[in-house]
């Protein structure tokens, strides 16, 4: 049409910069720039909350000290990177070699240790590669050679580097020489359905497995070897770093989470009779 | 079933997706008019800006907000990352041009002289207004309602930028993705149920109130 239209409709523009505006104001009113103090926000692994843990242990801790703990589920890496960006109050992961470098890095300010469980191998019943009751590198290089399929992570978890470190530990690249090899970039619970679907091997820390078992044809072929011992850490994101963390909470947390009475918890915690982690800071 | 965490994570994907929705609808029904209904320079790269955005990966708008929120961003001042307005966010701008595209779509098929008639009837700018929105009532609406069910399906968006907290953040979506994971499948299809009929109630909703009778009376835009 014409330059009359476009004057016409201009007030239309007018109104739809009104409505931004308005979203904007509304937007500036209900973010409040502080982090409330009731308020903890704690990332983690994926083991931590699929295994039920922490829905057993998080209402007694907000039940005691009145702080509500939002819990952001996710890899080891990614927790931790969370931290690092400054979007979480605490980390309770399990990577030691990692945990070290972050707080080295000045992200965190001590690593506590708090549990620990250990991971298996697990694969089919028939166990195509014949790897039950192998050591475990050897047990690793008869999957690599047989070309039966794997499982892996694939998503920068603490479980991620662990198998990678398992694999460096045989001398292999699995990419390289595994043909069965899939990265599945997903979650451990994730992970194991799919591995039981498609009757892969994989590596999986006990407490999950103890919790998906039922749902599973997986059986664990390897475990016990102290290579295979899986330490769980806490950190309180660094307050130097962030000035807008819950500190005092996580303080609170870390001190509630290595109490006796919370240490007993944790090593009480069972799932189909069987213990899923063990306290390691009995004090 | 229906615990407390299941009628949180439903008034979550709720909230979020009827607030987003809303503020997309009445920042889009002016630019879907503007873009609809006037010739001007630039109309026509802005029209398929507005259709390419009907194709934004909500993975991509997760990230993008999720470096700009995060307390390591430049706006991380606000401490917006993982909360329901966060999710508000991502998902406006995943409504948002569905709403503008489709609705200048469906005014730009009005007769070319209407805001000359209406003008002549003596009708102001706000009557002008009033008078296109409700002469493409129907587009309006269908623009509106396809929005929300892109939205109120999304995955991405709730994930990156809500974290999946539970009793908070969590949404219909994310506890669907998190059951899943954890093989609970009878769970997560009840959810998926759910979400479906909560779809469907909305859309009965909509189309109830945009009924040319029921109109007459309420004069609903």
């Amino acid at each position: 049409m014409d330059a009359r239209c476009f004057r016409l409709h201009g007030e239309f523009l007018a109104l739809a910069f009104l409505g931004i505006l308005g979203l904007v104001a509304c937007l500036s009113a209900c973010s409040s720039g502080d982090h409330p103090r009731d308020r903890l926000r704690l990332a983690t692994t994926t083991s931590t909350e699929n295994s039920g843990l922490l829905d057993e242990l998080l209402p007694v801790f907000s039940g005691a000290t009145g702080i509500d703990v939002e819990v952001l589920s996710m890899g080891t890496g990614k927790a931790l990177a969370t931290g690092e960006r400054g979007d979480c109050d605490v980390v309770l992961v399990h990577a030691p070699a990692a945990e070290r470098a972050f707080v080295a890095a000045g992200h965190g300010v001590e690593r506590v240790a708090v549990m620990h469980n250990d991971f298996v191998i697990l694969g089919p019943l028939a166990d195509p590669a014949g790897v039950r009751d192998k050591d475990l590198v050897d047990a690793l290089r008869a999957i690599a050679a047989s070309g039966a399929a794997f499982c892996s992570r694939g998503d920068d978890s603490g479980t991620h580097k662990k198998e990678l470190a398992l694999w460096s530990e045989a001398e292999l690249d699995p990419v390289l020489t595994a043909a069965g090899y899939i990265e599945v970039g997903q979650g451990m619970g994730a992970t194991l359905t799919q591995a039981g679907e498609l009757g892969a091997y994989t590596l999986a820390d006990r407490g999950t497995y103890l919790s998906y078992r039922a749902r599973l044809d997986l059986v664990i072929l390897v475990e016990g070897d102290p290579r295979l011992r899986n330490p769980y850490g806490v950190i309180a994101v660094n307050p130097e770093r962030h000035p807008h963390v819950n500190h005092e909470g996580a303080q609170r947390f870390i001190e509630w989470l290595t109490s006796e009475e919370t240490q007993r918890r944790i090593g009480d915690f069972r799932i189909g009779g069987e213990p899923l982690f063990h306290a390691s800071a009995i004090r | 079933m229906i615990d407390r965490a299941v009628t949180d994570a439903i008034v979550t994907s709720l909230v979020c997706s009827v607030g987003a929705t809303s503020i997309a609808a009445v920042i889009g029904a002016p630019l879907g008019i503007w873009l609809g209904r006037c010739r001007f320079r630039g109309r026509r790269p802005l029209l398929v800006l507005a259709r390419t955005g009907m194709a934004l990966p909500t993975v991509l708008i997760g990230l993008l907000l999720y470096t700009l929120l995060s307390r390591s961003g430049p706006l991380g001042g606000a401490g917006l990352l993982f909360s329901k307005t966060a999710i508000v966010l991502g998902e406006l701008a995943l409504a948002l041009p569905i709403v503008v595209a489709l609705f200048a779509a469906s005014t730009e098929a009005l007769p070319a002289n209407l805001e000359r008639t209406v003008r002549t009837l003596g009708a102001g700018r706000l009557g002008v207004f009033r008078c296109v929105l409700s002469e493409a009532r129907l587009g309006f609406v269908v623009a509106v309602l396809a929005a929300f069910g892109r939205v109120v399906s999304e995955l991405g968006i709730a994930m990156m930028l809500g974290g999946n907290i539970k009793h908070h953040t969590r949404t219909m979506t994310t506890a669907i993705a998190l059951e899943t994971q954890k093989g609970a499948f009878a769970a997560s299809l009840v959810l998926g149920f759910v979400l479906l009929g909560i779809s469907l109630g909305v859309n009965v909703i909509v189309h109830w109130i945009s009924t040319p009778q029921r109109r007459a009376g309420a004069r609903a835009s």
